[in-house]
């Protein structure tokens, strides 16, 4: 029977292969869940703050922070987060291509770029990459705690101040819905103040010790949490593209199973066929 | 009905607490404050320490907090708490740490370089063995 074993052997890899696959779709669709749930806990925490920030802003326009001041762009820091596994689709290439396109651009311009990664990925990436990693950050695991991230962006903070970099970007894939997501850069620093040009009543606070201390001390955890939340948000990109990227893995293999299928019966149907006419033939003879 | 303020704790990973309090206490750096609604508006620093919300009718609920800011508005108390104790030293710590990492991992370039040199040593080692065994058969047809 012509390979007839061989194909059987091959549907039942291509099973195993399945199963593994359909079952890491489920575990992705479980951790996607549970991704989205803390993406929108972390939302609060950052609208508060830019409501205070934007608050003390208008109260004290005399007072500015470094981080609120722009200057002439000579070096970027780009703080890319990315997964630390694969088998989520195109989703790091997507995102480290099109940063990829930016830096060339800038490059060009004769702006120089710094790195601060997040996540294996973008770690392997960029080290091949070429220029300066600052810092970095691997096995955050599927529950990232903020307090994991402060030295990393720290070291991306201190570099702002101390004049070596003259604007960071975070860098991240943006959720949409399960099916689609976006890779984004988003400016971190200078902060962008939007909107609400006046003060619509004039009130202010009592600060304790004094505005200047509680104002520096929220911009920092501010700029911490909207790095965080970026981890956050690129986590659950993570699972809805390997989600998805499971299950067209596993249709795939199903089609295929299939098609085997298909050309095994045949395979068999004429073994069968061959031998009845063999021993028709040879009944004939005698 | 007695008065009552919004309280509301967050962090940075998610909601605390969400809800009504007829007093609040709280450890600032400025001294220990005690917060009842209406209160003006205020903005401090807070101190590790526990935050203490008096629901009413002999109900007190206790939150630890390891530091954060606390802003009062008349009908709204925000704290932003810190879920990780905050010093200078500790950032310092954490960002040489990040550093140290980042300079591994690029030295480690070299170690990655070898292991390609190694894998590509060894296929050729596992070529020259399969033309071997086809050698050896090949004579003993």
């Amino acid at each position: 029977m012509a390979g007839g074993k061989e194909i059987r052997t091959k549907i039942a890899s291509i099973k195993n292969t399945q199963k593994i696959t359909s079952a890491m779709q489920l575990v992705a669709a479980a951790k996607m869940r549970k991704a989205q749930d803390r993406m929108s806990a972390t939302r609060p925490y950052a609208d508060k703050m830019r409501q205070v920030i934007g608050h003390l802003h208008h109260a004290h326009p005399e007072y500015k922070h470094s981080f609120m001041k722009e200057r002439e762009v000579k070096r970027i820091g780009y703080i890319i987060v990315s997964s630390d596994r694969g088998l989520c689709g195109g989703l790091n290439n997507n995102l480290f291509r099109m940063l990829a396109k930016e830096i060339k651009a800038h490059r060009e311009k004769g702006i120089e770029v710094e790195f601060c990664t997040i996540g294996k990925k973008a770690l392997g990436f960029f080290r091949r990459f070429g220029g300066n990693v600052r810092a970095q950050i691997t096995q955050l695991g599927d529950q990232p705690h903020i307090e994991n991230l402060f030295g990393t962006v720290k070291v991306m903070l201190d570099a702002y101040e101390s004049g070596d970099i003259d604007r960071i970007y975070v860098v991240y894939n943006q959720f949409v819905n399960t099916m689609s997501q976006a890779p984004m850069v988003e400016q971190l620093v200078p902060i962008t103040s939007e909107g609400e040009s006046e003060l619509k009543h004039h009130w202010d606070y009592i600060y304790e010790p004094d505005s200047k201390d509680v104002l520096d001390n929220l911009l920092s955890r501010y700029l911490e949490s909207l790095v965080y939340q970026s981890v956050v948000e690129n986590g659950a990109c993570e699972q809805s593209a390997r989600m998805v990227a499971m299950k067209s893995a596993t249709d795939n293999a199903g089609e295929l199973i299939n098609e085997l299928q298909l050309v095994y019966n045949k395979a068999r149907q004429a073994a069968i066929t061959q031998e009845i006419s063999e021993i028709v033939a040879g009944a004939a003879a005698v | 009905m007695a008065m009552t303020v919004h309280v509301d704790i967050v962090s940075a990973e998610g909601e605390i607490f969400s809800g009504l309090a007829e007093m609040v206490y709280a450890h600032g750096v400025m001294g220990e404050l005690g917060i009842a609604p209406r209160h003006t508006p205020l903005i401090t620093r807070l101190k590790p320490g526990e935050v203490r919300i008096d629901q009413g009718s002999g109900e007190m609920r206790h939150f630890y907090v390891s530091g954060g800011i606390l802003e009062i508005q008349p009908h709204v108390i925000t704290i932003l708490a810190d879920t990780a104790i905050r010093a200078r030293d500790l950032d310092e710590a954490a960002a040489e740490e990040a550093k140290r990492r980042a300079e591994e991992a690029l030295s480690g370039q070299h170690a990655d370089f070898e292991y390609a040199k190694a894998q590509a040593e060894l296929a050729e080692a596992i070529a020259q063995l399969r033309a071997i065994e086809r050698l050896r058969k090949a004579k003993n047809n």
